[in-house]
Order: C-alpha cells, then structure tokens, then sequence
C-alpha cells in the first residue's frame, strides 16, 4: 500500500485523525518497534559469541558436574538382567530363583567384560566388601549349576543377605540420591530409611562446618586489619593515599604461589619468625611454634591473601562519606569516638557487607592455600573435593560435595548482587 | 593528617597508635613478599637468613637459584607453556569479551542482568568447582590434557575481567559520538575501528592484562585439566612447594614480584591515561 493510498483510505473513513507514517507508509508505531527489535537483535548478536563461548567452555562443565552427582549408571549397564529382574521382588525374604538367576547371568558377561569391575566400586561405596563379593563370585561365575539361589549363596554368604539385595534394588536406578546423602554424613540404615551416619563416623558436616568457621574468622580478621588502613587511605591526602595504595595493590597482584610460599618460608619452625624469636631469646631452640601446616597457618597465610578484597570495596564506600558530618556532630558537642561510631560507622556499612561478602565467598572455596599451608587442621571442603577427584576417585561423592558448595556460593552472590552490586566490583 | 592544636592528649595519644596499627597493616601486607627477595640469593639451600646473609657478608650471597632456575630445561619448558597458553587464552578472552562488551553496554540490551550473570559466572564459581566440571566435560570430549583445553579454560576464567573493565570504561563513552560518526557517512566498522576502540584502548588492555594475569597465575585449572605437556610455572611451583623444598622456587618467586611490579605499573599508567582521556569531556 503505497502512502497516498493509505492517506487516501483514511480520507474516506472520515473522522478519524491522520495516523502518523513514515515515508514507506507504514505507521510510526510499528515502525518505531521494528526498529528497537533490530536494535535489540544487534546488541544481542554482539554477546552471543562469547555467551556461546562461555557456555560451552564452562556452563556445560559445571552441567556435567551436576549431573555426575546423581548420575548412577553402573548397575543399570553392567548388571541389565538382575535390575530387570529385581523389579519384581517384593522386599521381603531373599529374591527367588530368577533374579539369583539374572545375576549370575550379569556375572559371567561382566566377568568377561572385566565391567563387573565397575559395579564392585559402585557398590562398594555403598557397602564395604562389595567388591570383593562382585569380582569374587564373576571369577567363579560360569562354574554355577542351577538352582542359582543356593550356589551363590555357597559361594559368598553374602548373597544370602537381605540387605544386599535391598542395596541392589536401590542403586538399580540411573538417578541416584546417595551421593548427596554421602556428602551431609547420611546413609541408609538395615531397614533402608535414610538417617544420620554415627557421631563418630561423620567427616563431611564437621568439615563444612569448620569450613563456615574458618571462612568467617578470616572475614572477621580482613576486617579488622582492613577497616583502619582504608580509613587511612580513604581520608589522607591524595598524594600520600596513592602512595601508600601500592602497599594493598601489590599483594592482590603478586602471584598467589608467591605469597602461598612466603608465608611457608616465615612461619615454618625453622622458618624466619621462628629463627628471630629463638635469637631474641623468647623460644628455646627445641620449642619453636608451629604456625603453619595448620589451621592458624590457614588463617594467616588467607587473611593476608584475602585482604585487599576486603579494603578495596571499603576505601571505595569511605571516599564517598562527606568528612563535613563527623565535624558538623563534633561542634553539636558529641565526643570524637561517638561521633565516629554512630555518624561515620553507619555510612560504611555497604562498604563492610561488600567486603565481607566477597571475602567470604572467596575463601569458603578455596583451595591452593590450604593445601599447601593447612596441614590436617587448616583443611577445607574444597580440599576434600579434589581428594575425592584425584585420589579416592569417587568422583560422584566429589561432584555432590562440589554442587552443595556451588549452592552455597550461588546463594551469597545473589546476596551480594542485591546488596551490593556485581558491576561496582574493581579490580585495582 | 597534622592535629589541630586543640586536641586533646588522649586523642593525640590514640591517634598515633592509630597510625602504628596502620603501620603495622601495611607491614603485615608487604613483609612476606620482601622478605622472600633477598633470601633468593642466599647461598645456602635454607629458606632462612644465615649468619653470612646477616652480616652482609657477599660469602652468603649467591646467584646459584637463579642459574638453577635458567638452567632447568623443566622451567624453561614451563615459562614457554604457561607463555603459550596465557598469551592464546588473552586474545580469546579479549576478543570475545570487548565485542560482547559493546552489546552490553547498549541501551537496547535486553536481558543484561541475566546475561551479564551468566558471563561473569567463571569469576564467581569457586576454581575448585570449575576444574572438576571441567576435568569431567573436556575429558568427555577430548580436550583433557591438551593444551587446546587448557587455553579454553582460561579463555573461559578470563573474559569476566575484559567484560567488567571495557564495559566499565564504556560507560564513560560519550554515544553521541558515534552517531556523529554516521552522520558524517562512516560506516559501522569505520566508526568501530576509529572512532570507539581508539577511546576504550585503556580498558581493553587493562582487560587483557587481568586475563592475561589470570592465566599466568591459574593452578586449579591447571592441576585438574593439564597434562604433563602442558606444565606451566604455577604447576611447577606447586610440585615445588609440594614436594622438592628447594629454594629455586624463591627465585622464581622473586621474578614473579618483579613482573607484578612491572603489571601494576602498566595498570596505573591505563588508569591515568583513562582519566586523561575521559576528562576531556566534563562529565
């Protein structure tokens, strides 16, 4: 429709106003929106090769993590008949003859497939002795007669267990939640309700626990340490601040391996601390403190790694606070330190919840540190993380630990974010 | 901060122990990366101050960590690596985060807040969690233990730094001048190449110099991802720490404060450069 056209219809509508078009003819409006919609696509096209970029080089692996922690495939590939048949048991007394039957079916394919291998380490976190009862009886697996029941049993009393069997009937699906349950110290008990492991025998809560603590002692000594240097910072003259700033910003700077092993090489027994209290005559030589391959060497050595983070976001808040409150409160006749704690504290507690965020958040996910400086004592949960993926090789176990910190991670950043602010975070 | 001659002595008296906790911060701060310099030369393989060292004596003083560290083929090889990786892993990162920067900061973004969480994700999620999801999803489809994989993990560690600081920079980025670019008939890669990457040049290469940095300095990553083809001076330093306590890694350590210098250096120079420029117009 051409515009004199479109002029020419309204014409003979009557009444009705002009719309307003553009040359083409088409109404401004609409017009108008194609236009933002194009705007919109472009911007939008602009991001998505690193939106893509990113997805697939790090959404996907953190996807893939979630998934390993439920993700429970062994016995529904290498044990396929016995999870078919195990289907029909009631619960109650030993399976009958044909899942004893499916399973020695499993066990000679598996054993010749050296993939009974996999369902024995599966289990075996499960139960101990599974993997000895697996690959024990696929050794002698193709050797059974029928009835099946009995010559299991024979061979391992342990098929003979009700709560074997109930363990395999759990485990036979491809989701599992045991992994999570591992992660918080719960388990199955004899009649398969999930409960508390015993007082004695829980590693991971102490440990997520001590991980909270250790996090917030050290975000309580950042802030300590950092609330008067960026006082300092924030109210000296520009010259002097910017000169003394180099103080902060050449740690953050300086590589973290750097500083890790400064700090091994001061506060190791024959280290340089050591060596000077002894010389001073303070420590007898055959008493010298052990400060690091500990927790306090955690504390120390992360403190001194997380301060910047904590005065950087506090010197930004404090350059803003007007000095022309705390004198307008002092000439109202209110002591210098009132004045300080109840006008110039107050105005700082963005820059406090900022800064004890991230160092919160940094440090309950640390890693390099502690492993390095924290001994037994200094450990964290992300250290047992990487045992679990490296040595122990349980990485469905590591995954669930992996995705109950992520949570918790996720959690304070979005605190932080309603708080504070991702885009007022500086670097330097 | 002189006092006012009004002040009383027990202000006096707090604000120069004030003073001396500030002082004894900035000691706490700056100690353990002095004190690791000169024990780099000491000439014995102890990670203390001898006797010789005290008394300025040159018999404690040596160079022999040092010709240690440059004559290590296993160092030299870990310098080129972690070169190779972080110099690759930058110009991805910088590349992708600077144009998807542009998009961010324009008006017309929709969505920014969710997209912006999702770029800057890598920076938030704790390296552990990151180097087990990745060792699971790059060992799936092969990029495990190469050095392909490993500059896309850095890649990936790295954007967040290019996307905050050149958006940062953007911000303070006058867009009429790009509509006056097109009025006088550029066209849209004219006015990109001339006109808005000369002014955010400062946050682009401060950009590129955290990802850069970032890399240079990654272990976790490294530790889960990497093979032995692609040992980089963290990992060295790592085993170092770990396992041989020799005080070669105190010399590496020392040059490694050396390039710091030298990187907060170029970052202040941006910095200034950025004010410079962007006082240019009143604000």
């Amino acid at each position: 429709m051409t515009t004199v056209e479109h002029a020419e219809n309204q014409v003979a509508d009557g009444a009705a106003a002009p719309k307003l078009v553009t040359a083409d003819g088409v109404p401004l409006k609409s017009s108008l929106k194609r236009a933002e919609r194009r705007k919109k696509l472009a911007a939008f096209f602009l991001v998505t090769p690193l939106l893509l970029f990113i997805i697939v080089t790090f959404i996907l692996p953190i996807a893939s993590m979630l998934w390993r922690s439920v993700d429970n495939p062994a016995l529904v590939t290498y044990l396929p008949n016995t999870v078919e048949a195990i289907e029909t048991w009631d619960g109650d007394g030993l399976p009958d003859e044909a899942v004893y039957a499916a399973m020695v079916d499993d066990l000679i394919v598996g054993g010749e497939n050296r993939t009974i291998g996999q369902v024995a380490v599966r289990l075996n976190y499960e139960m101990s002795g599974a993997r000895s009862l697996f690959s024990g009886s696929a050794r002698r697996a193709d050797e059974l007669e029928p009835p099946y029941k009995e010559a299991l049993i024979d061979l391992n009393p342990n098929w003979g267990e009700i709560s074997t069997w109930r363990i395999i009937e759990r485990e036979a699906s491809p989701i599992t939640a045991s992994y999570y349950l591992a992660a918080v110290d719960m388990g199955y008990g004899e009649d398969g309700s999930v409960q508390f492991q015993d007082e004695n025998r829980r590693i991971y809560l102490p440990l997520f626990g001590r991980t909270l603590v250790l996090s917030i002692s050290i975000t309580l000594t950042t802030l300590a340490l950092g609330f008067p240097i960026a006082y300092l910072l924030a109210t000296l003259p520009m010259r002097y601040s910017n000169l003394l700033m180099i103080f902060v910003l050449l740690p953050f700077w300086t590589s973290l391996l750097v500083r890790t092993s400064a700090w091994i090489v001061l506060l190791q027994q024959q280290g340089v601390i050591n060596e000077i209290l002894v010389s001073l005559g303070l420590l007898s030589d055959d008493n010298r403190v052990q400060m690091v391959y500990n927790a306090t060497g955690t504390v120390i050595a992360m403190t001194h790694i997380l301060l910047p983070f904590m005065v950087l976001p506090l010197y930004s808040v404090m350059k803003t606070i007007p000095p022309s409150y705390m004198r307008a409160a002092c000439s109202l006749g209110a002591h210098p330190f009132l004045a300080y704690w109840r006008v110039y504290v107050p105005q700082t507690v963005p820059g406090i919840a900022a800064g004890a965020i991230l160092v919160f958040i940094i440090s309950i996910g640390y890693y390099i540190t502690p492993a390095l400086v924290g001994g037994q004592s200094g450990q964290l949960i992300s250290n047992l993380i990487a045992h679990h993926m490296q040595s122990s090789l349980n990485w469905g176990l590591a995954a669930a630990l992996g995705s109950i910190l992520l949570a918790g991670v996720l959690i304070l950043y979005w605190l932080f974010n309603r708080l504070v602010g991702v885009e007022k975070l500086k670097f330097g | 901060m002189a006092l006012p001659s009004y002040t009383s002595p027990i202000e006096r008296v707090w604000h120069y122990s004030y003073l001396v906790i500030c002082g004894l911060v900035f000691f706490f701060l700056m100690m353990p990366i002095i004190v690791i310099i000169p024990l780099s030369f000491n000439a014995e393989p102890y990670f203390t101050y001898t006797r010789e060292m005290l008394t300025l004596n040159p018999e404690g003083y040596s160079l022999r960590w040092y010709q240690d560290f440059f004559g290590s083929e296993r160092w030299m090889s870990s310098i080129r690596n972690s070169l190779i990786i972080g110099v690759a892993s930058t110009f991805i990162a910088t590349t992708l985060g600077t144009i998807a920067a542009l998009g961010l900061s324009r008006s017309h973004m929709p969505y920014r807040g969710l997209l912006m969480g999702v770029l800057i994700s890598p920076m938030i999620v704790p390296l552990i969690i990151s180097a087990a999801g990745m060792f699971f999803f790059y060992s799936s489809v092969g990029l495990a233990q190469s050095f392909l994989g490993v500059i896309l993990a850095h890649a990936a560690l790295g954007t967040p730094f290019v996307v905050i600081t050149v958006t940062a920079t953007l911000s303070g980025f006058d867009q009429s001048l790009i509509r006056a670019s097109a009025s006088l008939g550029a066209n849209q890669t004219t006015t990109f190449f001339k006109i808005i990457l000369p002014l955010i040049t400062p946050g682009v290469i401060s950009g590129a110099l955290f990802a850069f940095i970032t890399s240079f300095d990654e272990i976790v990553v490294v530790l889960f991802v990497a093979g032995v083809e692609q040992r980089t001076i963290p990992r060295e330093m790592w085993s170092g720490i770990r396992e041989s306590i020799s005080p070669t890694i105190l010399a590496v350590a020392t040059l490694l404060v050396l390039i710091s210098v030298l990187l907060l250096t170029t970052l202040e120079l941006l910095r200034r450069r950025n004010e410079r420029i962007r006082g240019i117009r009143p604000t």
